[in-house]
């Protein structure tokens, strides 16, 4: 099944057979993930089914136990130097935004260029100052993180993600602790990132979002890939009776 | 439906504003706080009333001996406060030399007071020079033998300059070294984590008097023989290894209160260790410890008094040693001295609380929860 989704060209991302335990909790179970360039994967699934920790893995934000991950077809290993180069080429949005709150909107998104990458400075403030535009907050350049709504806060760790230029995205429930009203603001600028070709992984359970803009999605559940699938087989078709009750439950309301 | 009619702006109830406003709900919001109130203001006029008579109604401030303190109603005997200041300033430090402790202390003024000015410009060479220059200037000029400079040796120095040194040495050396021991905790290599930990429980478990002991009188008995370093060097030791044992759990309180996703999303952008603490979470925790660390620079500036123990004369030392004068032995002495001594060290203390609380203020972003005051 999954031979037939995926494009032919060699993939950003591989996982094999990779697992993971958090003591002797088996956190991920054999598994195996294909992102080829350009593509847009969202995951979904029960609270605690692993998603986080999937996608977390991918920059090595922990550290699998078994199997192998290839980024960009080189192999990832725990070593300090080896994850700082990856981590520079993968950008992660969190749920919880994690704004460093003690420097501007404009320093929080141009820190790593700065100290990672080497650019300048005034380098640095005009690839800010494009990004924040991209996802329209280029007047609150000058303002704390603490002085903005929540929405703005997301589309700022957006913006701070894509200063270093990143050649993949990982999203991990951006709108999940957004209000209402705000969780448009940050999907429609996520829509035009998609649009514009990035990779991207997407841990959400924004369903209309997934429908528009992802090429699979992969439902999980304690700690496996049970369904990957594509969206209009995934929502009309499902293939599996897990995946069936999961979206019954979500589409209750 | 009934339409939507919007309600004119209003001023607020009269009474509930301006400075009646502020007395009503600060100060007589009821008959319990207006009770209050009043019995406060009666026990402050009281206190002023007492204060103001001993301090200066009833004072002298001039004399050349104790006879002009000799007097029938109780009043502070500043005549001697005005005798002996050379000494409670600069100890036993030759006369003739003294313009070098005024030097040195006016370059530290300087230096230090642009630097404590957010605004004031040049603040990277500003720091350098507090940080290279400054140092050995001092030292070269307050030792002396160099340059045709008479030496004055260190047993001679005393006053405000002893208590000034080992401060301010302690304040500038604790604060880095208590960050390192602070990271060094929180390490996860083994050997780093248990020298760090031993290092603080060690410190932090003795009493200061019993570091400069050992300092003054244990050191020198591991040291090969005619090896004999300067008795307020090794205090100085003493007291920035104390201090810094103390810095480094205010410190790593501020670290604790980082939140995790801080380092992720530090992590996350390519930041290695040191980039993340000197650039993301160090800044963070130091501003939420700035009330900790405030602390520990206030009782380190008032436990420089127990170098005395050690035989050197601080500030509040060389007071009570002229106590024992009988030229100025009169019953107005004693207290005279030691308001003079607890008014020295309360300015300094009070200084730095109130720079804090500028600071704490100057430094928030928009998630605190109250101003600082
Ligand atoms: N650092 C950790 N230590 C131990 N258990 C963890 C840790 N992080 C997550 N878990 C557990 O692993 C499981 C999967 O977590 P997570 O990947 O965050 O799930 P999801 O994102 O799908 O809600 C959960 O049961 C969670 O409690
Ligand atoms: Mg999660």
């Amino acid at each position: 099944m999954t031979e037939t989704l995926t494009p032919p060209n060699s993939p950003m991302i591989s996982m094999t057979q990779v697992n993971k335990w958090f003591g002797t909790f088996h956190v991920l179970r054999d598994i195996n993930l294909r992102v080829t360039e350009g593509e847009k994967i969202v995951i979904c699934g029960p609270s605690g089914s692993g998603k986080s920790t999937l996608i977390r893995c991918i920059n090595q934000l922990e550290h699998h136990q078994e199997g192998d991950i290839e980024i960009e077809g080189k192999p990832i290993s725990p070593d300090a130097t080896d994850m700082e180069v990856i981590r520079r080429d993968v950008g992660m949005v969190f749920q919880q935004f994690n704004l460093f709150p003690h420097m501007s909107v404009l320093e929080n998104c141009t820190l790593a260029p700065q100290w990672v990458r080497g650019i300048g400075q005034a380098e640095a403030e005009k690839r800010a100052r494009h990004f924040l535009e991209r996802v329209r907050i280029p007047d609150q350049a000058d303002k704390f993180p603490g002085q903005l709504s929540g929405g703005q806060q997301q589309r700022v760790a957006i913006a701070r993600a894509l200063c270093m230029q990143p050649r993949i995205m990982l999203f991990d429930e951006p709108t999940s602790a957004l209000d209402p009203e705000m969780i448009k603001e940050v999907l429609d600028v996520m829509v035009e990132l998609a649009n514009d070709g990035m990779t991207m992984i997407c841990v959400t359970h924004e369903m209309g979002f997934a429908r528009e803009v992802a090429d699979r999605i992969i439902f999980m559940d304690e700690g496996q890939i049970v369904e990957e699938n594509t969206p209009t087989e995934f929502f009309e078709n499902p293939a599996n009776e897990r995946t069936r009750l999961f979206l019954s439950q979500i589409f209750q309301h | 439906m009934s339409e939507w009619q919007a309600i004119p702006e209003r001023v607020a109830p009269a009474n509930t504003i301006g400075a009646v406003g502020w007395l009503r709900s600060n100060l007589f919001g009821s008959w319990r706080d207006a009770a209050l109130t009043l019995i406060a203001l009666y026990l402050i006029y009281n206190l002023l009333e007492v204060a103001i008579g001993w301090g200066f109604i009833n004072a002298t401030f001039s004399g050349s001996d104790r006879a002009a303190c000799l007097k029938e109603t109780q009043g502070a005997c500043w005549a001697f406060i005005d005798a002996k200041f050379g000494q409670f300033i600069y100890g036993r430090y030759l006369e003739a030399e003294r313009w070098r402790v005024d030097l040195v202390m006016a370059a530290l003024v300087l230096g230090l007071v642009p630097l404590l000015i957010p605004r004031a410009p040049f603040k990277r060479v500003n720091v350098l020079l507090m940080i290279l220059v400054f140092p050995p200037f001092a030292f070269f000029l307050l030792v002396g033998g160099w340059f045709g400079l008479a030496e004055v040796p260190t047993a001679d120095w005393g006053g405000l300059l002893v208590t000034l040194v080992v401060a301010i040495t302690g304040i500038a050396l604790s604060l880095p070294l208590g960050i390192l021991l602070a990271l060094g905790r929180r390490s996860d290599m083994p050997i780093v984590q248990s020298l760090c930990v031993g290092f603080i429980e060690i410190f932090r478990g003795v009493p200061l008097i019993t570091v400069l002991f050992m300092a003054s009188v244990m050191l020198p008995l591991f040291l090969p023989d005619g090896v004999n370093f300067d008795k307020l060097l090794r205090c100085l030791i003493g007291v920035t290894l104390f201090s810094a044992a103390y810095m480094a759990e205010v410190v790593r309180g501020g670290l604790q209160a980082i939140a995790r996703g801080q380092y992720e999303a530090a992590a996350a952008l390519g930041l290695g260790f040191w980039k993340t603490t000197a650039l993301i979470t160090m800044p963070q925790a130091l501003k939420i410890v700035i009330p900790g660390i405030v602390n520990t620079f206030i009782g380190l500036f008032k436990d420089t008094t127990l170098v005395l123990i050690i035989g050197l004369f601080d500030l509040l030392g060389i007071i009570q040693f002229n106590f024992t004068d009988a030229t100025w032995a009169t019953p107005e002495t004693h207290i005279t001295g030691y308001v003079f001594a607890a008014a020295m060290f309360w300015v300094f203390c009070f200084a730095m609380s109130r720079y804090s609380i500028f600071m704490e203020n100057r430094l928030a972003t928009g998630h605190e929860t109250r101003n600082a005051k």
